[in-house]
């Protein structure tokens, strides 16, 4: 086991490191001068220059990653004298747009983005187990084609679609939920509630519809395996079968999709937090791409191939945990 | 399956990778499909799309507007630029009516965006597919160093947060072809998801035993690849290229909603519900009109390709 997981670490700091490189590879052979950016209108080609040696904009691109990656652990400060900004591990770089460390853009962030992914998990993870299992269990019947019928649907429907339908029945017409505005859930608990609503709502239509679909098929794919038709052989009755034998490998899957698509938003549900306004770091993405900012494009992405990566060492070892079938590869 | 809903796991297709059923013949599957309505009117809804983005210039100009032309009297300005008449301005000059303050004419937009969404999409299907069949085959038939080269490859791209990483790639880069852009990152991260499934596969056919006799009898590599192995994908790569293009699609209509994609004066559907959040509360004709194309199309490409994987792994004909 502790091998198994030295090399399961390792491998998961290794495709981070590629990740990291790729990502700063993309920004410096991609992306527009910053120097251009930040020297403004009216710029001299010596004005940049300047700049550019300032930044160390004009070093080759391996010395430019190393130096993020110690800035990274060590820290740094970005200008100098007193206005200069201190950028404390995890330093991800500094915006010139808004003249803040990106980190600190981000983690005050944080919290909106796991509210919203937090409680959109419980209503999509619901949803889909218990969609999926009956259908599963019963399928063929009413209740399995509606299901089925109700996860085309939504998985047909762009969340930013669903989104407008919603607040327009909602807010617009019946006037259930009022618009959405930033509340405290100190100041208003169940504004703050009404307010998260229809965001956790969205988000969970189309991924209750994936595991609707990824369930049902998992189910009635464990239902035909050889070691269930040996529990009922025995003369188990079929809820028992149902509930001690097939459950627990029939919902692995769910982990393993779980866990990438959950860490995938805690880093930002961008299309849903652009549309309902939530400060998150979904909407800080789609802000920083209006306002052409690419260090934090950068640093947000870099946070989401992080808590990807995490989510998929955390689920390997939890599927050796899982599911019986599963051996520790030596 | 491929979602629209791009926070979603990009491109996770539900094909499974079992062992490829004996393919049925070309004209029995048309027909078992053809005989489910559902089926029927879903392909209809698809040729309907391709020939308004086809004759786009041709219903534009009976139709009589052009896509970025204004309509300032289409609009009352002392409304703020709300479009004059009901269903946000539905009338014989205007079919789905016309956008709040420019005037633009909406069927104009949705036609030409009609081009653009299947282009992208088409395109992008057309590219995932031959290089997830090409290196699914040979990562499957091959084994050995080539697969394990390829199969890393593919662990890593499937790891990345793709919806993420598009949004870094395109906001990166200059405004230039931003439709060939487009096709060029979303089949990076998409053909790995066909190929997956194509090396499974290829590794049961290559066990199977018409195909160890097409090896032993000393047939040339071509042979064994082109006559006996990939005429038995033929059906999966079918359902996998339908299961595909519909999550292409809603990527691209999210990332042109996000800004990074399509770039104005080319309409898209995306662009245009984006434009459209600020207008939803007076004018919902504005979201509801690009909405439902978005929908419609994503839904009968799955419906399609959900009822050809049915038919092909045999479980009704």
């Amino acid at each position: 086991m502790a091998g198994f997981l030295l090399r399961r670490g390792l491998f998961a700091i290794g495709v981070l490191v590629l990740i990291s490189i790729i990502t700063y590879g993309i920004f410096f052979w991609l992306s527009p001068d910053p120097a251009v950016t930040i020297c403004g209108k009216a710029c001299t080609p010596e004005t940049i220059a300047t700049i550019r040696h300032e930044l160390g904009l004009d070093q080759p691109f391996w010395l430019q990653y190393v130096q993020f990656v110690v800035h990274f652990f060590a820290g740094t400060e970005y200008g100098t004298g007193p206005t200069a900004t201190p950028c404390t591990f995890p330093c991800l770089g500094f915006s010139f747009q808004t003249h803040q460390a990106v980190w600190s853009m981000i983690s005050s962030r944080l919290a909106v983005s796991a509210t919203v992914a937090i409680g959109a998990a419980v209503l999509w993870l619901l949803a889909g187990i218990v969609g999926g299992v009956i259908g599963g269990i019963k399928q063929g019947t009413w209740w399995d084609r509606a299901g089925l019928t109700v996860a085309l649907g939504s998985i047909s429907l762009p969340n930013y679609f669903v989104a407008l339908i919603l607040q327009y029945l909602l807010v617009v017409q019946l006037r259930w939920l009022p618009f959405p505005s930033a509340v405290k859930f100190s100041d208003s608990p169940t504004q703050w509630f009404a307010n998260y609503l229809m965001p956790w709502i969205v988000l969970a239509f189309g991924y209750a519809a994936m595991y609707l679909r990824l369930v049902r098929a998992s189910v009635i794919e464990t239902l035909s395996e050889n070691f269930l038709r040996t529990a009922r052989a025995k003369g188990l009755p079929s809820s028992l079968v149902i509930r001690r034998h097939a459950l627990r490998p029939a919902l692995t899957p769910v982990v393993t999709m779980f866990g990438m698509d959950f860490a995938a938003l805690l880093g930002g549900a961008v299309i849903v937090e652009t549309v309902f306004g939530l400060n998150g770091v979904g909407k800080l993405t789609s802000d920083s791409i209006t306002k052409n900012d690419q260090p934090v494009i950068m640093g947000v992405t870099l946070l989401v191939a992080f808590f990807v990566v995490v989510a998929n060492l955390v689920v390997d070892i939890l599927y050796t945990v899982l599911d019986p079938r599963v051996r520790i590869p030596r | 399956m491929t979602v629209p809903n791009a926070e979603a796991s990009f491109g996770l297709t539900e094909v499974e990778a079992g062992p490829a059923a004996s393919t049925p013949g070309r004209g029995r599957v048309v027909r078992a499909l053809l005989a489910k309505p559902q089926v029927v009117a879903a392909a209809g809804f698809l040729v309907l799309l391709v020939l308004l983005a086809v004759l786009a210039p041709v219903l534009t100009a009976i139709e009589g507007s052009g896509p970025n032309a204004f309509h300032s009297g289409a609009v009352d300005s002392d409304l703020g630029g709300m479009p004059i008449g009901a269903f946000g301005g539905v009338s014989g000059a205007h079919w789905f009516g016309v956008e709040p303050q420019t005037g633009r004419d909406i069927f104009a937009r949705i036609v030409y965006g009609a081009q653009v969404s299947l282009t992208i999409s088409l395109a992008t299907t057309a590219v995932t597919t031959v290089v997830g069949v090409v290196l699914g085959t040979v990562a499957g038939y091959f084994g050995g160093v080539v697969d394990t080269v390829i199969s890393r490859l593919m662990d890593i791209l499937m790891a990345f947060p793709a919806l993420i990483f598009m949004i870094a790639i395109l906001s990166a880069l200059p405004d230039g072809n931003r439709t060939l852009l487009l096709i060029c990152v979303l089949s990076v991260f998409g053909w790995p998801y066909i190929a997956r499934v194509i090396r499974g596969q290829t590794m049961s056919l290559r066990q199977r035993e018409f195909v160890e006799a097409a090896r032993v009898s000393g047939a040339r590599l071509r042979h064994q690849l082109f006559a006996e192995v990939l005429p038995n994908l033929r059906g999966t790569i079918i359902v996998l290229a339908t299961m595909a293009a519909p999550g292409y699609i809603g990527t691209e209509a999210a990332l042109s909603f996000l800004g990074v994609g399509v770039v104005p004066p080319t309409p898209s559907w995306g662009q245009m519900i984006a434009a459209s959040v600020n207008w939803f509360t007076v004018d919902p004709t504005y979201f509801l009109i690009p909405g439902a194309f978005l929908f419609l199309t994503v839904m009968s490409f799955i419906v399609i390709g959900d009822h050809a994987q049915k038919v092909l792994d045999g479980r009704e004909a």
